[in-house]
């Protein structure tokens, strides 16, 4: 590899699929219009607990353009898939649509209309009578706790004895933090277009995961996998929601085949809040205690969740708690509990985003109550090492992204008084607060070609979600084989491609990478044999004195020859190369790092509070491509003041319906709401995780970001506020209360 | 969508004519609250009579001083007109602090004085709402209720707020809605349009059935006064005022010639506070003057589960709005 190749590693190459989506060629799930395509609309429940106990259809059935109505006595037969990750057939919700008369949460799918146009389909939904048998739905978490208990959740670590360290400590706090259901809102709508031919299900499916979704079906329509094909070439973003398959990607597959003819459903916004997953709401309880040094003794980090009736989801609040802080008594315990609500699904850092929000609260509580300044803890109580799994990080640089950080932002000047530091009539608060993601790698196939007119092309069923995997996978190629980027072809997103991995987790590219940079090799390798053999250009020649070079292979004597005229020359269409990479390996401790310092402002007099600055030092292993890291990060950074100031999805306590589910009432920040982001990418390459060095970055930015903003605040006013998320009426004084019914 | 009957207006008269006396009818201007509705099932008119081909697009000055603004006027065009700009500031920034571009481009002055409340037991087509549903009952008054329902002028049958913001600032500027009807045109003093919701919220306004709005006239402007609107909201853009302040003072010196003062988000309709103006007039501007007078405005406020800061809020909006217009 020449230097000049080198360089496209790293360069802040710009969106290859940015044309497509700018001039709106790129097709999403609802784009596909095939001839003769039905529409499909939904009825959902009206109440969160109880059964259909009955549902008329005949005034429906005489609306115009209505083709058939499914629902629990009229469905096809489906089956179960044991709903695997290590499988690779997982779903979230593993009831089936209209598996029985049965309802768990308000929004559900209790019938399917299939119409002739969407408008039609939709008015006929309208005139669908359902009468329910009502049970008292439990509302939230404290009510699943109590009608409930709790069910023991997965992610649970100990070591030392957690308690008596508390006990004897000199310094201790014991404080409870909340954060509510957040729900991931993508802009592109939850949709399937799904057709039949030959017995062979095609479905566009807007989805974040194409093989793993292609092998649930297989599972749940019982039939082989070569003869499903899901098609997700463009997502408009998914936050987690689209992980998996839920139930209307299902069932507008099943009445596809039983109507004949292809369908597409869109899943309307107000049921996104309820059908697709969300992140659960929390309940944390946080025991830390310092020694007369300074140092953590013990920290105890015990988290409830709601889940769904139908399934168990486990938000891993103190994922990150295990191993952020050297600590020699820990504990971290997950436990669940059912509420009558969807199956909850990882959103952006899940556990990780609501733990974080409470461990890196109460690092601060700590310090102050320990007396130190709380960049200082920090620094002072860091893991060296992984304790959890006592192993060595393989690459970990918080110290240097904290002091980077907090110099850029200009921690020093800080004035540690509350609401000692004003601007006109705003009260200024500095906080900040530590960010940490695990580093994953998952196994991949990928494919990649050369082909006679010397352009590349490669594949891999994973996908891009907005986050740029396109560009990157283009610029391994490119950095491999010395094709310039507008001479290399990827497709994505195509379950009939080489096995890729779910986007999630923060690992399509360490995962996607090595596998996309080992095809090109062996396509490489390939084109050398073409060239060295008998009728080669280089022929005799060993392909071991062949450079890459400029397009084509350089022999030792300077002789230049593209890839085009070595193939060419043997009249071969391609060279082809197939490469399969492992998982990551369980030497080290990988993961991420950073810190966020965030500067809020409170005005008082008119009750506003904002986030004016952030900056934000991230320790993620090599930066692939500049921008699109940069912009990963801003991205996760507004997401999380989101999640610090405004989101929430509220639920009427009485009957358990969300309440604010539409997108003007459930709030996320608008461009004004969105403060100068100063992002830091460390870019120290982790090349024992792989040979990019490159650890992955879609969401460690979200994590910690509500902590250092509730930091901020406390700084700005005195007030520690331990539920999200922070909202004025939070902030005020002397509120007055409801008066009695 | 239901199927509706879809008829064009070129003229108010035809407009009226239009309208059936025994069926569910609605005009249609910009859309932005009815074409949601009738999606969301909420609304289910019979027949649409689509006012856009009416030429009521004029904004004009009245040889009194009143501005006259035709019904189809955008509020995009009326936040712009320099005649609003120059002499109906609080307007203009009322307007501008309301919803979106594409929403203000296509939201017209008829349909926002018409705009339907965003209560989201109302919107849900679900719930007990007496708006929806009269008789059913108000699933706001203990459920969610933090954002979207008021503290003044609410009843035991309803608690929702008027969401507009432009209305709050005419309710301060003081208006005449004109209108059209079967029985030919009449005239409705702004602040008697919109009803507060008693034991009948399903009464919003003044209007008789087929009665259409063709102006809202505005009153002169108050001479040598100064105005703006304060809206406060969790987010910095595109939401519905938690409270805000329609504010137009007259300064003499110091004092406080004259006052007019209208609230939004915190009320059941536009709210004008002619208490705050007395207390006001006449006296020296200072913070303690503008706290003790934004208090009456609340004297008679009513907290719910989750929006009792609404009082402290909307007093904050009134006395930050003062302090603003009034400072040297």
């Amino acid at each position: 590899m020449s230097d000049k190749q080198q360089s496209i590693i790293g360069a802040g190459v710009p969106r290859i699929d940015g044309p497509d989506k700018l001039s709106g060629r790129a097709n999403y799930a609802a784009d596909n219009l095939p001839p003769n395509l039905a529409y499909g609309y939904g009825v959902f429940s009206t109440i969160a607990s109880g059964k259909v106990s009955q549902l008329s259809v005949d005034e429906a059935r005489k609306m115009p353009g209505v083709v058939d109505i499914f629902h629990h006595s009229h469905f096809p037969t489906l089956y179960h898939t044991p709903s695997s990750f290590a499988q690779g057939n997982k779903v979230e919700e593993t009831r089936l649509p209209f598996e029985d008369e049965r309802v768990y949460y308000e929004g559900q799918f209790v019938a399917l209309v299939i119409a002739d146009t969407f408008e039609n389909a939709r008015a006929a939904a309208r005139r669908v009578k359902v009468t329910y048998s009502t049970d008292q739905a439990v509302a939230n978490l404290d009510q699943g706790v109590e009608a409930n208990g709790t069910q023991a959740g997965s992610g649970n670590h100990d070591r030392g004895d957690a308690a008596s360290a508390f006990d004897s400590a000199a310094a201790t706090i014991d404080v409870t933090y909340r954060t509510p259901v957040e729900t991931h809102n993508p802009m592109e709508m939850h949709a399937s277009t799904a057709w039949w031919d030959d017995e062979h299900l095609t479905i566009f499916d807007a989805s974040q995961g194409v093989v793993v979704a292609r092998n649930a079906l297989s599972k749940i329509f019982a039939m082989p996998p070569e003869r499903i094909t899901v098609h997700a070439p463009y997502i408009g973003s998914g936050f987690g929601s689209k992980l998996w398959t839920w139930p209307h990607a299902i069932a507008t597959a099943a009445v596809s085949r039983e109507l004949g003819r292809p369908v597409q459903l869109v899943v309307p916004r107000q049921q996104m809040f309820t059908t697709t997953g969300h992140r659960p709401e929390t309940r944390q309880r946080l025991r830390l205690a310092t020694d007369g040094n300074g140092k953590l003794v013990s920290l105890r980090h015990e988290a409830i969740n709601t889940t769904s009736y139908t399934d168990q989801y486990v938000e891993t609040c103190g994922s990150v708690t295990k191993s952020l802080y050297r600590c020699p008594n820990l504990t971290v315990s997950h436990e669940t509990t059912q509420v009558n609500r969807g199956t909850p699904t990882s959103m952006r850092a899940p556990g990780a985003a609501p733990g974080l929000f409470a461990l890196e609260s109460a690092i601060d509580e700590m310090a102050d109550a320990a007396g130190v300044d709380p960049v200082q803890f920090r620094l002072d109580n860091y893991a060296e090492r992984d304790e959890s799994q006592d192993l060595d990080f393989s690459s970990n640089h918080i110290v240097e992204a904290t002091n980077r950080a907090a110099e850029k932002f200009g921690w020093a000047d800080r004035n540690p008084e509350i609401g000692s530091m004003r601007k006109g009539r705003e009260i200024v608060g500095y906080g900040m607060a530590a960010c940490n993601w695990e580093a994953l790698k998952r196994p991949c196939d990928a494919r990649v070609s050369i082909r006679a007119d010397g352009t590349a092309f490669a594949s891999c069923a994973t996908q891009d979600i907005g986050t740029g995997t396109y560009t990157i996978v283009a610029q391994a190629v490119s950095d491999v084989t010395g094709i310039p980027i507008d001479r290399i072809t990827v497709k994505l997103g195509d379950s009939s491609y080489p096995d890729g991995p779910v986007s999630g987790g923060s690992w399509a590219t360490a995962t996607t990478l090595p596998a996309i940079a080992g095809a090109a090799r062996k396509a490489l390798d390939e084109i050398k044999r073409y060239a060295t053999g008998s009728n080669g250009v280089f022929a005799g020649a060993s392909g071991d004195d062949l450079e890459v070079a400029d397009g084509g292979l350089r022999s030792a004597d300077g002789k230049l020859v593209s890839f085009a005229d070595i193939l060419e020359a043997g009249r071969y269409g391609s060279a082809d190369g197939e490469a399969h990479t492992e998982a990551a390996d369980s030497k080290y401790s990988y993961r991420s790092f950073g810190a966020h310092f965030v500067e809020v402002r409170w005005d008082p007099g008119i009750s506003h509070l904002r986030v004016a600055r952030v900056v934000s030092a991230i320790d993620v292993g090599r930066v692939i491509n500049e921008t699109t890291a940069r912009n990963q990060v801003e991205g996760a950074v507004v997401m999380g003041i989101g999640m610090g100031l405004f989101e929430a999805t509220e639920y009427d306590q009485r009957n358990a319906r969300p309440v604010n589910n539409d997108y003007a009432e459930y709030v996320v920040p608008v461009h004004a709401d969105q403060p100068e982001i100063d992002v830091i990418l460390l870019d120290h390459p982790d090349l024992a995780f792989n040979e990019y060095g490159a650890r992955g970055i879609g969401e460690i930015g979200v994590t910690g970001l509500a902590a250092a903003i509730a930091n901020a605040v406390h700084h700005a006013t005195g007030k520690r506020i331990r539920e999200l998320p922070i909202t004025l009426d939070k902030l005020m004084d002397d509120v007055p209360q409801a008066r009695s019914a | 969508m239901r199927h509706f009957e879809y008829a064009r207006a070129d003229s108010a008269q035809q407009a009226v004519a239009a309208h059936g006396s025994d069926r569910e009818i609605s005009f249609l201007a910009g859309g932005t609250t009815l074409l949601d509705l009738v999606k969301l099932d909420v609304m289910q008119p019979d027949k649409i009579v689509d006012i856009n081909g009416v030429a009521l697009d004029e904004i004009e000055r009245l040889d009194d001083g009143r501005l006259r603004i035709g019904a189809m006027v955008t509020n995009t065009a009326l936040a712009r007109d320099k005649r609003v700009v120059d002499d109906y500031a609080v307007l203009s920034q009322a307007l501008l602090a309301g919803a979106s571009t594409q929403l203000r481009n296509k939201a017209t002055t008829g349909g926002n004085v018409m705009q339907r409340v965003r209560c989201p037991y109302f919107r849900d087509g679900v719930s007990d709402c007496n708006k929806r549903e009269p008789g059913s009952g108000c699933a706001a008054i203990g459920g969610v209720n933090r954002t979207v329902h008021a503290v003044l002028g609410t009843s035991d049958a309803c608690i929702a707020t008027h969401p507009s913001d432009m209305c709050v600032a005419m309710a301060a500027i003081g208006a005449t809605v004109e209108v059209q009807g079967p029985e030919g045109a009449r005239e409705i003093d702004f602040a008697d349009f919109h009803l507060l919701p008693g034991k009948t919220p399903a009464r919003e306004h003044a209007l008789e059935p087929g009665e259409l709005i063709t102006h809202v006239v505005l009153d002169a402007p108050l001479e040598g006064s100064r105005s703006a609107y304060l809206k406060l909201r969790d987010r910095q853009s595109y939401q519905f005022a938690l409270a805000s302040s329609a504010v137009i003072v007259r300064m003499d010196g110091d004092t406080i010639a004259d006052a007019r003062v209208a609230m939004g988000g915190v009320g059941t309709k536009p709210w004008r506070a002619p208490e705050v103006e007395a207390a006001l007039k006449g006296r020296a501007a200072s913070e303690q003057l503008f706290a003790d007078a934004a208090k009456l405005a609340f004297e008679n406020a009513i907290a719910y589960a989750h929006n009792g800061y609404k009082i402290p809020l909307g007093q904050q909006a009134i006395v930050r709005n003062l302090s603003d217009l009034t400072a040297a």
